[in-house]
């Protein structure tokens, strides 16, 4: 289910794009282990120009930024330098994986490199190599940048003796100070003149020489190149080709004779024969690299001190739900004055609008449509900057993998990756961040399926909701002498909110988005110092991605709602014949009410009253249920508006007057605490938001998954009430 | 012995990674390959999973695929074990994966 979108994504790109990719600048990669300081070293190198894209077809985002080289005559040359996702290994299982080989030796729609930066920790300098001997074996022009040296001390690895070793210059540098950037820009200028090679030729066993050349023999032609880089592949090949795996572009031919070669070597292990081999070369070279190998570096030892507060049983959960409580008030509280402060000038912005531009059409779709939209939109911005802020802190600083370690038992059980935690715990506050920080995530399976239930739990926008109908429906007495029923319901609608979702993830973990499930293997990187300039770009990054591709479908979402619920016009005939000065504010509001009857949406609502019925709603609950797609919260006032009490601020009030007065056409109350709890467990559940769809849009590439989104959360949602409703009438209760 | 079984501080040598091919290949990638010391560092506080640390990395694995690692004790104490270079140690694993 997961990974087959991607061939049809390509065949609509157009040849014109790609063609226009390739004449631009030279290209660069960057290449590393996830906790390198790829990112700030990609920072310091680009200075502030990074763009944010994808790759073709897939949902992996393309980092790219523009890298400027001076010679020593001052003349600059311009190179593109794109960050590579991290990974240990070339070798793959899924497209995504894929990405790394494919973009090191410009494959398929993947523009040539020029050049390869390999980045590697110099804490962790032999697993860190092993991707590096990968690129040697390829034959691909690169330079090493042995980064993070700070943290290695006196005993420090020697960039000369790893350069010797592998044939290809090496730098050392410490991307967070800045140190050795510039010995690093002169590195590449002088590789990107004398394209330097590896030539590290490494002793594999006898016994894996047929099956190699047999395999190269399959290869595509496209991916040829010299006999080593041929040999290599052969070896990716065998590593990375089985049966199930999710890549991309592998012949038949190939796939057949990998598994005959695996077959006939059995019970050898080629994968072990080939992976040993290069850690044999590596441990050996690495005797070389060092004066005296310290298997506790300084860095570790730290890590591990703090480790033992962090991660212990009583103290690091202590810490760990401290730690959450901050990230989930800031979002549920701190940001709401920088909300507010947005939705007020949104509202002043269309008043001046509504003021400025002459009566009509125009008027009216850019103060309540355009401007609206907008507000819409940027209302989201200080959510998710606090977010990812946070995020960023917490990956920075190595804390993030240690909440999945915590965690991973409790979520496991659930279907769900450690590092979902946070994002689930932000959907308590709003959803639309929540979806945005799955990124953490590696695995495209766990990104979605948390992604599908997060918008489950009980976000901010339900609680006007909520409110409203337990102030209006429920006595405000006290159960047993001493339980308030009203807090009570609240509470009950945040467990039934948390259960549902767990239902949920277990439920479309096994169906919806079966792939496999790969064994947990986390890497608790050292803790580190986070690093603000990176984390404060992650997070104008982050923000602009939003609105400029979550943005523009919410935008088109509200004038669509706006124009919904505003035409057609009434006949002025019909609305109140008085002069507006004249106007009292209650025929004003009568007037609102019979527009919206008139509109499309009170059309709509009345069109679907026999399938709301069941639930105990008619149709103006129906056209609230419409306005509430914009937002959760917008139900209140689109309420207001259809019952004719105007607007609705902070004090619905009247509204809750009016609706307990409300009668059916036999004079029965409309709003029985049956039918307000059937209300409540619909929005508990419905789909109501279209910006949690556009930003599931945007995480997905596909319009698939937020359809899907929207069908089954308001499908559970109909039937959940269904059964609240119609089980509660059979029980007695009205 | 595998992997599960080690007391939490002790330090074991690989021998064998065994279970679903993609997590043994990534285990391997990441340097468990045979004859490379592991330690337990630490158990999360709920019992699982596991913190291992290999060639200077703290890594983590559920208790379920730590069985599957077939592990010796090493000869020595650990203390002195780990002041010993992990090359020496590695040196004979590869030996017995490429001859």
């Amino acid at each position: 289910v997961i990974n087959e979108e991607r061939p049809a994504h390509r065949a609509l790109e157009p040849a014109s794009h790609r063609e226009r990719r390739r004449s631009k600048r030279p290209i660069v990669l960057l290449v590393g282990n996830p906790n390198t300081g790829k990112t700030t070293l990609f920072n310091r190198l680009t200075g502030e120009n990074a763009k944010v894209g994808n790759y073709p077809g897939i949902t992996v985002e393309r980092r790219s930024g523009k890298l400027e080289l001076a010679d020593e005559q001052g003349t600059t040359t311009a190179v593109e330098l794109v960050d590579v996702p991290g990974c240990y290994s070339l070798s793959a299982r899924s497209s995504e994986e894929q990405i790394a080989l494919e973009a090191v030796l410009g494959l398929d729609d993947f523009p040539a490199p020029e050049l390869v930066v390999a980045v590697v920790d110099a804490g962790q300098l032999v697993r860190n190599l092993y991707l590096v001997l990968q690129l040697a074996e390829l034959r691909v022009p690169f330079v090493i940048a042995l980064n993070m040296i700070d943290e290695s001390g006196p005993d420090a690895p020697r960039p000369e003796a790893i350069a010797r070793v592998f044939g290809v210059p090496c730098v050392a540098t410490d991307a967070r100070r800045g140190a050795g950037i510039d010995g690093l820009k002169r590195a590449v200028r002088s590789a990107l003149a004398s394209a330097p090679v590896s030539s590290v030729g490494l002793d594999y066993p006898d016994a894996l020489r047929t099956p190699i050349d047999r395999v190269a023999e399959a290869l595509p032609p496209a991916w040829r190149g010299s006999v080593e880089r041929d040999r290599a592949l052969a070896m990716w090949a065998l590593n990375s080709v089985e049966e199930d795996d999710e890549l991309t572009g592998i012949p038949a031919e190939l796939r057949e004779r990998c598994a005959a070669a695996r077959e006939q070597a059995a019970p050898r292990d080629i994968d072990l024969e080939i992976i040993a081999t290069r850690y044999g070369f590596l441990d050996q070279s690495a005797k070389q690299f060092y004066q005296r190998i310290d298997p506790h570096p300084p860095k570790r030892r730290l890590s591990q001190r703090i480790d033992r507060a962090l991660l212990h049983p009583v103290f690091g959960f202590a810490i760990f739900i401290l730690v959450m409580l901050v990230i989930f008030q800031s979002l549920f509280a701190w940001a709401d004055p920088a909300i507010r402060l947005l939705e007020d000038a949104a509202g002043a912005l269309a008043e001046l609008a509504r003021a400025r531009l002459p009566e009509g059409f125009l008027r009216d779709l850019v103060s309540e449509g355009l401007i609206a939209g907008v507000g819409n939109v940027v209302v989201f911005l200080p959510q998710i900057a606090l977010l990812f802020l946070f995020v960023g802190l917490l990956e920075d600083s190595g804390y993030m993998a240690r909440v999945a370690f915590l965690m991973d038992r409790i979520m496991r059980a659930l279907g769900l990756h450690g590092r979902a935690f946070v994002p689930m715990l932000s959907g308590f506050a709003c959803a639309v961040p929540a979806i945005l920080a799955t990124r953490t995530m590696e695995r495209r399976r766990d990104r979605l399926l948390t992604m599908l239930v997060i918008p489950l739990m009980t976000c901010s926008a339900r609680l006007p909701v909520y409110t409203l109908i337990i102030a209006a429906l429920f006595p405000p007495t006290l159960l047993l002498g001493w339980l308030p029923v009203q807090g009570l319901l609240m509470v009950a609608m945040y467990l039934f909110s948390i259960a549902i979702t767990l239902i949920a993830a277990a439920v479309l973990g096994r169906t919806a988005v079966k792939g496999r499930r790969v064994p947990l293997i986390l890497e608790l990187p050292p803790y580190r110092m986070p690093n603000l300039r990176t984390i404060a770009r992650s997070v104008w990054e982050r923000s602009f991605v939003f609105l400029k591709e979550a943005g523009t479908v919410i935008l088109v979402c509200t004038i669509v709602l706006w124009a919904l619920l505003s035409y057609p016009k009434p006949d002025p005939a019909a609305i109140g014949t008085t002069a507006p000065e004249s106007r009292t504010p209650s025929a004003e509001h009568a007037d609102q009410a019979l527009a919206i009857e008139k509109s499309f949406g009170g059309q709509l609502g009345k069109a679907i009253e026999p399938a709301l019925e069941p639930l105990g709603f008619d149709w103006k609950i129906g056209v609230g249920i419409i306005g509430a797609f914009a937002a959760r919260e917008v139900f209140v006032s689109t309420l207001g508006l259809v019952y004719g009490i105007g607007k609705v601020e902070d004090d619905a009030l009247p509204l809750r007057e009016r609706i307990k007065r409300e009668t059916d056409a036999s004079g029965r109350p409309i709003y029985t605490p049956l039918m307000g709890l059937s209300l409540m467990v619909f929005f508990a559940v419905a789909c109501q938001c279209m910006s949690t769809l556009a930003v599931v849009r945007r995480e997905t590439k596909t319009w698939r998954w937020p359809a899907f989104m929207l069908a089954y959360m308001t499908g559970s949602a109909y039937l959940l009430s269904l059964l609240v409703y119609q089980g509660g009438r059979m029980l007695g209760f009205s | 012995m595998t992997l599960d079984e080690v007391s939490l501080g002790q330090t074991v040598r690989v021998e064998r990674v065994g279970g679903e091919r993609a997590f043994r290949r990534r285990l391997l990638e990441l340097g468990l390959v045979p004859g490379t010391p592991v330690q337990l560092v630490s158990v999360a506080p709920l019992g699982d999973p596991l913190e291992l640390l290999v060639r200077g990395a703290s890594l983590s694995i559920r208790r379920a695929e730590a069985s599957s690692v077939s592990v010796a004790r090493l000869e020595d104490s650990p203390s002195s074990a780990l002041a010993r270079p992990a090359v020496e140690l590695a040196d004979a694993g590869c030996a017995r994966g490429a001859p």
